[in-house]
């Protein structure tokens, strides 16, 4: 019974965060479902124009980001394998290669959109003012959703960037014996906060612990959460860009 | 898990125990879901009494045809900001960041929220939120003149600072969705051992239904906020008809949220409701499981009800018929609940302090609130009313008389609770009969003027109008002035209360069983939960 009786004030909830976590994303796509919503509108209004203003988009770039994009959710999800065998540097190799893929996105998508820009397909453009306006909306909307994408890409890289910095560190832990019978073992991090607890029937018995947990399974936990709700996050921008991809870029 | 009670000394309230930092600091930095809640208090109060102060400086303008107080210009600023602030910063967050934060995890026998760093940065997304409402006000353009609901075309074109105004929205939208998500996996992942879903007590249920809301709706509201901003900053022309945009589409996904997030502010306050009768009927609540579930039927058919605000805008015969019949459903589980909280009253043992008194009149409020809904549910009725003062006084008859009001009673319920103080009754007695009185001389004398045709957000009105715009202005004052009363009764019983018992009204729930007020964690041991939330074995046996 002792062993088995957690402390549960502190013991880290991996479940729980993924409810979180999902609950979040949940969010992400009615978000964009708003957007999928005005889309739905103004192909139905719009289908001409939509179908010659498409025909104008980079079908080459689309397809190239789409196959990096896909990529890094492969390197991500490797990752997070690599993490919860202990692999901790390949684990890192990985998360430097996912956010490498994003970053070669964000460039391609930057020489996408100057080539849009350079060829006045923008917002109010004069350009955009001499054409239907069916296709000044289809642009609108092309700004609108694959901005707020490539916005989710640099909040999705800034958060792999913070996981890199938790993962590279191997959590340095003090483990501390609480009490005599019954004992319990205590990890705290760094800063001092306890992080795992565990009651064991005897103070022999904890003080060995202590010395083989810090590489337990368990305390890996946390970090291993973490890595992978940011990989959910960075895979919920992978299926949003495989929505967008066909609907601006594929229908023409 | 043997552990004899400890002292008291050794678990120091919520209050003393500022936790690693010290004075206000141990407030601003803390995670504690009690201390939050305080925060929320604190803030949505302030922003309560200027939402009041603009809505009596509103009520003053209309004494009087033509000009009163203010310029035209400045009176389409007043009812937009008194809509922004009372909706995105009182209403919405009202209950649920305030009495939700600090009771929901005490309710289902947590020490916490599941997310409690989460918990404070979502207070301090409604601070940003609040600030970036209020400097909307001062810089760019003006304050925003396009009612709260930001209806496009107007919107976009606009001189005003609606950009900015819209992006305090944005971010309050941020702070309601993280204290959604927030509530649901505290509700799924904390509750204490034997306290199963119908063990949890129905002020929880109905934040377990609300916090579903908070986030399927938010984000809606979240994107067509941005899209404004796009609108204007860069001219997109999705909602620009010039450009070839639908600005009906706007509509539709402003109420797409919006429609749902009337009962973001209701459902709370009817599980404060459900929570004051049992305790000062002395009886369980009648129909347990159809108010839980009720409160779940609400939140789903009100997603699919939003085109009601749009009969006159355009929409097809069939959308309106539809939307109308869905319309009506809404009334089934609110007129379960109604039923429920009446018939627990049969044969109970009623007392009526404070808090049952400003219960009573909710349902009283409510009703008349709800039965004006499926008056202008119909279409016919609907064309005839739509954009009156029948409009506005409904409204506030579900939002004043119903969640407001229902604030004030758990305010009240669970003031003890919080402060560890008692409150003077008498003065709330005299509040409650000036509040009571100088909200039906305000509200349902607008419900008479909109039936004979004033239109809202009118600066000005025709004659035939005086009589009841002056009514409406009297009750303004009967209502602020017990409003005061109200307020300077509680902060004074905050200073020279009485010391509150752990448990001063009978209540059967996990809060009434720990001190008054509440120590750091709760819960010195995470209780067992073995019985229902009102159940009462003292009497039962």
């Amino acid at each position: 019974m002792s062993t088995a009786a957690l402390n549960e004030a502190h013991h880290h909830d991996a479940t729980g965060a993924k409810i979180g976590m999902w609950l979040f994303l949940f969010t992400e796509f009615l978000l964009f479902g708003g957007l999928f919503l005005v889309y739905a509108e103004y192909r139905t209004i719009y289908a001409t124009d939509f179908h010659y203003a498409a025909m104008s988009l980079n079908l080459l770039i689309g397809a190239f980001n789409t196959l990096i994009l896909l990529t890094s959710s492969l390197t991500m999800a490797l990752s997070i394998a690599a993490l919860e065998r202990g692999l901790r540097r390949l684990s890192c190799v990985l998360l430097v290669v996912t956010i490498g893929f994003g970053l070669f996105f964000l460039v391609n998508k930057y020489f996408e959109w100057s080539e849009k820009f350079h060829h006045g397909l923008y917002p109010g453009s004069e350009v955009l003012a001499g054409r239907t306006p069916g296709e000044g909306v289809f642009y609108g909307l092309y700004f609108a959703m694959t901005g707020l994408h490539a916005l989710h890409v640099v909040i999705g890289l800034v958060v792999l960037g913070a996981m890199l910095g938790i993962v590279a560190r191997k959590p340095r832990l003090k483990a501390r014996v609480e009490g005599l019978a019954p004992a319990r073992l205590v990890l705290q991090d760094a800063s001092g906060q306890t992080i795992w607890s565990r009651e064991v029937a005897e103070p022999p018995e904890a003080v060995e612990l202590a010395l083989v947990y810090p590489e337990h399974d368990e305390v890996r936990e946390p970090q291993v959460t973490k890595l992978e709700n940011s990989g959910l996050y960075w895979h919920l921008v992978d299926v949003i860009w495989i929505f967008l991809f066909p609907l601006f870029y594929l229908i023409s | 898990m043997s552990s004899s009670e400890t002292p008291s000394r050794a678990h120091p309230s919520y209050l003393e125990d500022s936790g690693r930092h010290k004075g206000i600091l141990g407030w601003l930095l803390s995670v504690d879901h009690k201390r939050i809640g305080i925060l929320y208090l604190v803030s949505i109060a302030c922003f309560f009494f200027i939402g009041v102060t603009i809505g009596i400086l509103m009520r003053l303008e209309m004494l009087t045809a033509g000009p009163t107080i203010v310029q035209p210009q400045t009176y389409n600023a007043l009812f937009t900001l008194h809509g922004v602030i009372m909706i995105f910063l009182f209403i919405i967050p009202g209950i649920p960041a305030i009495l939700g934060n600090f009771f929901l995890p005490i309710q289902i026998g947590a020490r916490d929220v599941a997310f409690p760093r989460l918990n404070l940065l979502s207070w301090y997304c409604y601070i940003a939120g609040a600030v970036i409402a209020v400097a909307s006000l001062f810089t760019g353009g003006g304050p925003p003149d396009t009612g709260w609901t930001f209806y496009v075309p107007f919107s976009i074109r606009t001189g005003t600072n609606v950009t900015l105004a819209v992006f305090g929205a944005f971010i309050l939208g941020f702070s309601s969705i993280l204290t959604g998500l927030n509530f649901i996996t505290t509700i799924h992942r904390l509750r204490a051992p034997g306290m199963d879903w119908f063990k949890m007590p129905l002020f929880t249920w109905s934040l377990y239904a609300t916090a579903w809301v908070q986030i399927l709706a938010t984000p809606v509201l979240a994107i067509t906020l941005v899209l404004v901003m796009l609108e204007r900053l860069f001219g997109l022309g999705l909602f620009d008809p010039a450009k070839g945009g639908d600005p009906i589409l706007y509509q539709h996904l402003f109420w797409i949220y919006s429609h749902p997030a009337v009962y973001i502010m209701i459902l709370p306050a009817m599980g404060v409701i459900s929570e004051i009768f049992p305790a000062f009927a002395r009886q369980k609540i009648y129909g347990y499981k159809a108010i839980a579930f009720s409160s779940l039927a609400i939140a789903f058919v009100g997603y699919l009800v939003w085109g009601h605000h749009m009969f006159t805008s355009g929409m097809s015969d069939t959308s309106r018929l539809v939307f109308s019949l869905l319309t009506f459903f809404v009334a089934i589980p609110s007129g379960v609940k109604v039923f429920n909280w009446v018939s627990t009253l049969y044969k109970g043992a009623i007392v009526v302090p404070p808090p049952m008194l400003y219960a009573l009149s909710f349902i009283f409020l409510f009703a008349i609130g709800g039965l004006t809904g499926i008056i202008q549910s119909a279409l016919a009725t609907n064309i005839h009313v739509h954009d009156t003062y029948w409009i506005v006084g409904h409204f506030h008859y579900v939002m004043f008389g119903g969640a407001a009001w229902g604030f004030f009673a758990g305010l009240l319920y669970w003031f003890p609770k919080m402060t560890g103080r008692m409150y003077n009754f008498r003065p709330v007695f005299v509040a409650w009969v000036l509040m009571f009185v100088g909200f039906n001389m305000l509200y349902f004398t607008m419900l008479v003027l909109g039936w004979m045709g004033m239109p809202r957000r009118y600066y000005d009105f025709l004659p035939p109008f005086h009589t009841g715009h002056v009514i409406a202005t009297v009750g303004s004052w009967f209502l602020v002035s017990g409003l005061v009363i109200l307020a300077a009764t509680l902060i004074r019983g905050l200073r020279r209360g009485a010391p509150a018992p752990a448990d001063p009204w009978g209540g059967t729930t996990l809060e009434w069983r720990i001190a008054s007020p509440p120590p750091t964690e709760n819960f010195h041991e995470i209780p067992t939960v073995t019985h229902g939330p009102y159940d009462r074995p003292e009497i039962s046996v």
